[in-house]
């Protein structure tokens, strides 16, 4: 990666790949498989990438991403349209706002950092279901949910140490 | 000209400010499709065309990748089955000796309602035919509990139709295209379905809320309900047929009624659409309007005597002389006669009678 941040980073490294990643991951683990009687978990993939797209660099493009990845959820599970655009957004947001608080921080921050954008995505899911169909989701399935995207921190972190430093002008 | 030359050229805008303005408009327009898409479309052909294409591609996609965890989920079973074949054949032999008796006391029982069907002249449900399908995903988490089945509009499947597999009930059809069919599941949060208690016969809404274990909502009755007891569809409503195996009520952990769902015995791969359309469906609603009511059985008492007009008081009286005279030889015309005028006035006015009667 030696000379590698004299130049702009490209939007298909950072952005183009880790989405296709996450779309074939979300695919993968919505297949109809069984485990010992058990199913697969459903973790939110898009969460990581967001998360890391926001700590990276401000983009324009980010944004847009985020929104088409959240779209692809709701095609994908059956949401209603939107739904995870904006469980998605919204943490990008307060991640991106938040950005330069986050510059040299602890792995711990991090980590806590990521945990809270999970509980805001989760969070707003939460309610966005009520208002909508005027049902609580069962806290367990949710908890469970939270649990499986905590996990998948490793993928953000990785994202973020490969391209954090990529462009000169955001370090 | 270069960029170099160009006077807004130098022009630069912080990027940390256009990347929040970008955000901003993306979440706005974000906010403005959640709200433009509502769930209430679900009783509706209205599935949208963006879904209908994504369903139409990601249905032969998730059956091409599904293919190899369910050859090897054969294979699997294949040789368990060949190492456990001789007590799996201990208890088959066992559940045959069952079954046989089971049979008997079945065909004793189809004569006898065959035989009570006659005498009563009661009309029961026709078949309903099936289409099988195939799931090739599935989403299982909180907020959306939906599968899609390899199965279309080609087959005869169409929003509403409920979906079964060889153990229970599984959901309803939502969505249909071309080779795909989205499946609501009984579990989504989104989900009601009226059923009822087998034993008591109590009517309840099965209301899903994301979890393994949908709840029993609105249950009607005092002990209308304990654990173990058999939960159907009830038919209310016309969505479901009656009479479809839901599930066992349990008592959940926070103290509500709930279910244990049949369909959860075992995977969920194959399933079996029933192309049951409801009595709204069928009936052709223009047609009954303009049907003409039949005339009032002479002599029957329970039926009132038609309310005429004001103007028309005098006309009146004779009607109910002519039809109240017990049945003979020549009280069978006039009784025709009298009743020939009186569909006419309530097919043009057949509304308008009732109401002015009701408050008498």
């Amino acid at each position: 990666m030696s000379g590698g941040g004299a130049r702009p980073l490209a939007p298909w490294r950072w952005l183009g790949l880790p989405m296709l990643a996450v779309m074939a991951a979300t695919i993968l683990f919505a297949l109809p498989m069984r485990f010992n009687g058990y199913g697969l978990p459903e973790p939110i993939f898009a969460l990581p990438v967001a998360f890391a797209w926001a700590v990276i660099r401000p983009s324009m493009l980010g944004p847009v991403c985020v929104m088409l990845l959240g779209l692809f959820l709701d095609m994908l599970w059956g949401a209603p349209t939107g739904f995870w655009a904006v469980c998605l957004l919204l943490p990008y947001g307060i991640v991106l706002g938040g950005r330069t608080m986050l510059q040299g921080q602890s792995q711990l921050m991090m980590i806590i950092w990521y945990v809270g954008a999970t509980m805001l995505t989760i969070g707003a899911g939460y309610l966005l279901t009520m208002l909508d169909t005027r049902n609580a989701p069962d806290p367990l399935t949710v908890l469970w949910q939270f649990l499986a995207t905590i996990v998948l921190y490793p993928f953000a972190n990785q994202l973020i140490e490969r391209f954090e430093d990529a462009d000169v002008r955001f370090r | 000209m270069s960029l170099r030359d160009n006077p807004l050229g130098e022009l630069r805008v912080p990027l940390t400010w256009t990347a929040g303005i970008v955000f901003v408009v993306v979440l706005i327009a974000s906010v403005a499709i959640l709200l433009s898409d509502r769930r209430e479309a679900f009783d509706t052909d209205e599935y949208g065309n963006p879904r209908t294409m994504t369903d139409k591609v990601l249905a032969p996609v998730g059956d091409a990748l599904s293919t190899p965890g369910r050859l090897t989920g054969q294979g699997v079973e294949g040789i368990r089955g060949y190492f456990f074949a001789v007590s799996e054949n201990r208890r088959l032999k066992a559940e045959l000796d069952n079954a046989r008796q089971w049979r008997d006391v079945a065909i004793a029982l189809r004569d006898t309602n065959e035989r009570y069907r006659q005498i009563l002249g009661l009309k029961t449900d026709p078949p309903i035919p099936m289409a099988t399908a195939r799931i090739v995903t599935d989403s299982r988490g909180p907020f959306a509990n939906s599968r899609l089945a390899n199965v279309g509009r080609e087959a005869g499947v169409r929003p509403g139709n409920p979906v079964m597999s060889e153990n229970g009930l599984v959901g309803r059809v939502v969505g249909v295209t071309d080779g795909a069919s989205r499946v609501l599941m009984l579990t989504d949060v989104a989900s009601r379905t009226p059923v009822m208690i087998d034993r008591t016969n109590a009517r309840a809404i099965l209301t899903g809320d994301g979890g393994p274990n949908p709840k029993l909502d609105y249950l009607r009755g005092v002990n209308a309900v304990k654990s173990g007891d058999r939960v159907l569809t009830s038919g209310d409503g016309g969505v479901f047929p009656r009479g479809l195996p839901v599930g066992v009520a349990v008592k959940g952990l926070d103290g509500r009624w709930r279910v244990v769902l049949a369909s959860d015995k075992a995977p969920v791969d194959y399933v079996r659409i029933l192309l049951f359309e409801d009595f709204t469906q069928i009936v052709n609603r223009a047609a009954l309007d303009k049907a003409q009511v039949p005339p009032p059985t002479p002599g029957a008492s329970t039926l009132p005597p038609p309310a005429p007009p004001a103007p028309k008081a005098a006309a009146a009286p004779p009607a109910p002389k002519t039809a109240t005279p017990p049945a003979g030889s020549a009280g069978a015309p006039p009784a025709t006669a009298a009743a020939t005028p009186a569909p006419k006035a309530p097919a043009t006015k057949a509304p308008a009678p009732r109401p002015g009667a009701e408050p008498e």
